[in-house]
């Protein structure tokens, strides 16, 4: 049994990731429940989405505390859902900022200490700068399989399903920097575990 | 009414594989296994106006092969044409959210006499939370009062056999069947399991039945009648029907629940005793006393309203309820597990404080500019459902009300004739080009009949943008993308006697200010319509020649006028003295206006309002 919190922005590809990895669970022979919200979250809002995985899975909701692993793909989106994780919980973090209004306005600042605020938490935290990683992998739209390729180095599914996945799921034309992009999440994901000992 | 995702209506243009071929599992969303319920269930017409939780439903069934699928222009119109392919005798499908189950109601509740002759199914996608909708009200209350059957699924796997139960129920009791989903079934993502194809019992042609379908009183009461009977088949038939189940396990504590609160209570108590109940209206009353008396305590699990507590209470069983189970928002496993238990969970992280990242109108959306220009005039906007709503958050600030589809132009006449002549010049109403359609039509009648001088609105962006971009009347295109008549919504004002009717470009901000100064203080009725697309549209993504705009910082005084337009793609940097000086200041500017290239539109709608024209075209090729 696992949860798995995506949180960013809309438009940032989440819905895709969360899909790409509910086949892959799917695939490996588990049960899948995938709650999404198609709301005002839309108009640039915060997005989120819940995924369960397990031999039965019943509720489609990830309670409060229970979130195995949150992917966030945008720094700021990695605080706002803090109430879903617990000490335990592994944060993937994209360190790439998509700044809100009452920023862009300058009423208040984006705050510059998020992973520091997450550490302070005595969370396991992950950043990754997956916009760059997308750009060296051929295509900047790929920030989301950057971020599956470091989820899936956390889950018990081989890297051979995943990549099974996205060839049948990723459009022809962007199969390569797909597949080049999950590549290089898993071997981010990879250092910085080594690193961490 | 309401939103949903942008893709979705580009992938179901290609036609979809017949469920027969395929016998994998697939992965589906509620609304697609509805989609699939409904064409393994051989329904031939399906009618629907958009509205989250809802809308991929018609989305995804349109693109089956031999279907008959539309957008209606409201719901009550999509009740009427589904009532109708019934009675030629084929399966018909109407689709709604909650709200517009209101304005299905007038055929609803007579079509519950007339029964039906094919299988006919209404979905009711309720939105507990409020997502997406401007209230949250049960629709198991209108299963109650209208006298039909509803049955309540519970997750994907159940909304497409649901169906199929539905459709199968509905031609053996003669009876519309409602399907009723929530948020977190519509938008839930399972497995489901593609079935047989079934067709309809019933042949399809025209048939005379004057006693059955024709609702004048001696008839109706007739019909009243057997309703009853059929009510009381129903309850009958309820004991016995295998998706009302136990799941006998401890005794101590037993369940009551439908719906997404069943798997709420599987996961906070998975060795409790369950009764689920699959359909929510009629109840087995045989089976719930039964199960009470069987265990310890019975607990009422659901959302919203007391809906089945309040039935079995009426049963003579006692139960708890409400008194634990909060009675608005969405539960979880969580609320749930503390209600009953009464053991809060430890919160091992509180939230802490961030900036919001409220949902915003898009860059280049031209529903900023005229908003912007309406905040110029200081007048109260009755106001609407749609993207354009979002006008009402800050820095626009230039809504005043909004309640339900249509609700502007009544509202807004409403407060003319309440205040008289100390009205003019003081009340716009502003609403979209689908909504009104949907029910704006009849109010701007009611302004020119009773002769009133109330200034209309209607944001004409070429589609109905908030629950993503389905094509409606006044756009001219299909739900299939085939094109079709244009109804014209100026030839609409002018046919229904409004003399002044002006059409005006939204982007440009000045001009638009003066027309509605014009308007507004005319005492006669008048119609503003503005006309640009919206920017998501697929003519508008595919421009391949984009004028973009920047702020020359050189120029640039500090002002922040451009940055109460509270466009995305304008961002505020603020300096400090010392940089304010380095970069040629006045040494008390705090700061200057920077235009994200990445996310301007090029709208310009910025640029005229920069006193010190600091704002300039960027020529850039598109994206």
């Amino acid at each position: 049994m696992g949860n798995i919190l995506f949180c960013g922005v809309g438009g940032q590809g989440i819905l895709l990731a969360s899909e790409i990895t509910s086949f892959a669970l799917i695939k490996a022979g588990l049960d899948i429940k995938k709650s999404e919200v198609h709301g005002m979250a839309q108009r640039g809002g915060s997005v989120v989405a819940h995924l369960k995985y397990g031999d039965k899975v019943y509720s489609p909701l990830i309670e409060p505390g229970a979130a195995d692993i949150e992917v966030a793909f945008e720094m700021l989106e990695s605080l706002r859902y803090l109430p879903y994780l617990n000490r335990e919980s592994r944060v993937i973090v994209n360190t790439q900022k998509i700044l809100p209004p009452s920023v862009t306005t300058g009423v208040e600042p984006y705050p510059d200490d998020v992973l520091a605020q997450l550490r302070g938490k005595g969370l396991a935290v992950f950043p990754v700068n997956a916009f760059e990683a997308a750009r060296l992998a051929g295509e900047t739209k790929a920030v989301n399989m950057i971020l599956v390729g470091c989820l899936s180095a956390f889950l018990p599914v081989e890297a051979e399903v995943f990549r099974a996945v996205i060839k049948e799921r990723v459009p022809e034309r962007f199969m390569k920097a797909n597949i080049e992009a999950f590549k290089q999440g898993r071997e981010i994901i990879g250092n910085l575990l080594r690193a961490a000992g | 009414m309401g939103v949903i995702t942008y893709i979705s209506r580009f992938l179901v243009m290609k036609k979809r594989e017949t469920s027969t071929k395929t016998t994998e599992k697939q992965l589906l969303s509620g609304n697609e296994a509805i989609a699939l319920g409904a064409f393994e269930s051989g329904v031939k017409v399906a009618s629907a106006y958009p509205g989250t939780p809802s809308t991929e439903i018609l989305e995804n069934f349109c693109a089956y092969e031999g279907v008959y699928a539309e957008w209606a222009p409201n719901e009550k119109v999509a009740l009427e044409v589904a009532l109708g392919a019934s009675f030629a005798g084929v399966r018909a499908l109407a689709t709604m959210k909650h709200v517009g189950l209101n304005v299905a109601a007038d055929p609803l509740f007579t079509a519950a006499y007339t029964g039906v002759r094919g299988g006919l199914v209404i979905i009711t996608a309720d939105d507990p939370e409020m997502h997406s909708s401007q209230n949250e009200q049960d629709n198991r209350n209108y299963a109650f009062a209208a006298k039909v059957p509803m049955l309540e699924p519970s997750d994907p796997s159940e909304a497409k056999e649901f169906m199929k139960i539905a459709y199968r129920m509905s031609e053996e009791f003669d009876t519309p069947v409602l399907v009723r989903t929530t948020t977190r079934v519509a938008h839930v993502k399972g497995l489901v399991s593609p079935g047989k194809h079934e067709d309809s019992s019933v042949k399809a042609g025209i048939e005379k039945i004057p006693e059955k379908l024709v609702m004048l009183p001696s008839n109706a009461r007739k019909r009243r009648v057997e309703l009853e009977k059929r009510m009381a088949r129903l309850r009958e038939f309820a004991e016995t029907f295998p998706e009302n189940r136990i799941e006998w396990g401890d005794r101590k504590r037993g369940f009551i629940t439908s719906g997404v609160s069943y798997l709420y209570v599987k996961e906070a108590f998975p060795d409790a005793s369950v009764l689920k109940l699959g359909m929510a209206y009629p109840f087995p009353s045989g089976m719930i006393k039964d199960f009470a008396s069987k265990v310890d305590e019975v607990f009422v699990v659901e959302e919203l309203d007391p809906f089945i507590e309040t039935h079995v209470k009426a049963m003579g069983v006692s139960c708890k309820g409400k008194e634990l189970i909060p009675s608005y928002g969405e539960l979880n496993a969580g609320i749930v597990r503390r209600a009953i238990t009464g053991k809060a969970v430890e919160t091992v992280f509180e939230p802490v404080p961030i900036p919001f990242r409220p949902p915003n109108l898009c860059p280049g959306c031209p529903h900023r500019g005229i908003f912007y220009a309406i905040s110029k005039l200081n007048v109260f906007v009755a106001g609407d459902i749609g993207c354009y709503t979002l006008a009402a958050l800050k820095p626009l600030s230039s809504m005043d009300s909004c309640v339900c589809m249509g609700a502007s132009i009544g509202t807004a006449f409403g407060m003319e004739k309440a205040l008289g002549k100390d009205a003019l010049g003081k009340i716009v109403a502003v609403i979209g080009d689908s909504t009104f359609i949907h029910s704006g039509i009849t109010g701007l009648i009611d302004i020119v009949y009773n002769r009133g001088f109330t200034t209309v609105i209607i944001l004409d962006n070429r589609t109905t943008g908030m629950t993503g971009h389905q094509p409606n009347p006044s756009t001219g295109v299909t739900i299939t993308g085939d094109i079709s008549t244009l109804v014209d919504i100026e030839a609409i004002c002018r046919a229904i006697g409004v003399k002044h009717v002006r059409t005006i470009n939204p982007h440009e901000i000045e001009a638009a200010i003066k027309v509605l100064r014009e308007e507004v203080e005319r005492p006669e009725p008048s119609v503003i319509i503005t006309k640009a697309p919206c920017v998501l549209v697929p003519e508008m993504k595919k421009r391949k020649d984009k004028t973009l705009f920047l702020v020359m910082p050189e120029k640039c005084a500090g002002c922040r006028t451009c940055l109460k337009l509270g466009c995305p793609a304008i961002e505020w940097v603020a300096v400090t003295p010392e940089e304010a000086k380095r970069l040629g200041y006045k040494e008390k500017q705090k700061g200057y206006s920077r235009i994200n290239a990445v996310l301007c539109d090029g709208c310009g709608q910025c640029a005229p309002l920069c006193k010190f024209k600091a704002i300039v075209t960027a020529k850039k090729e598109g994206k």
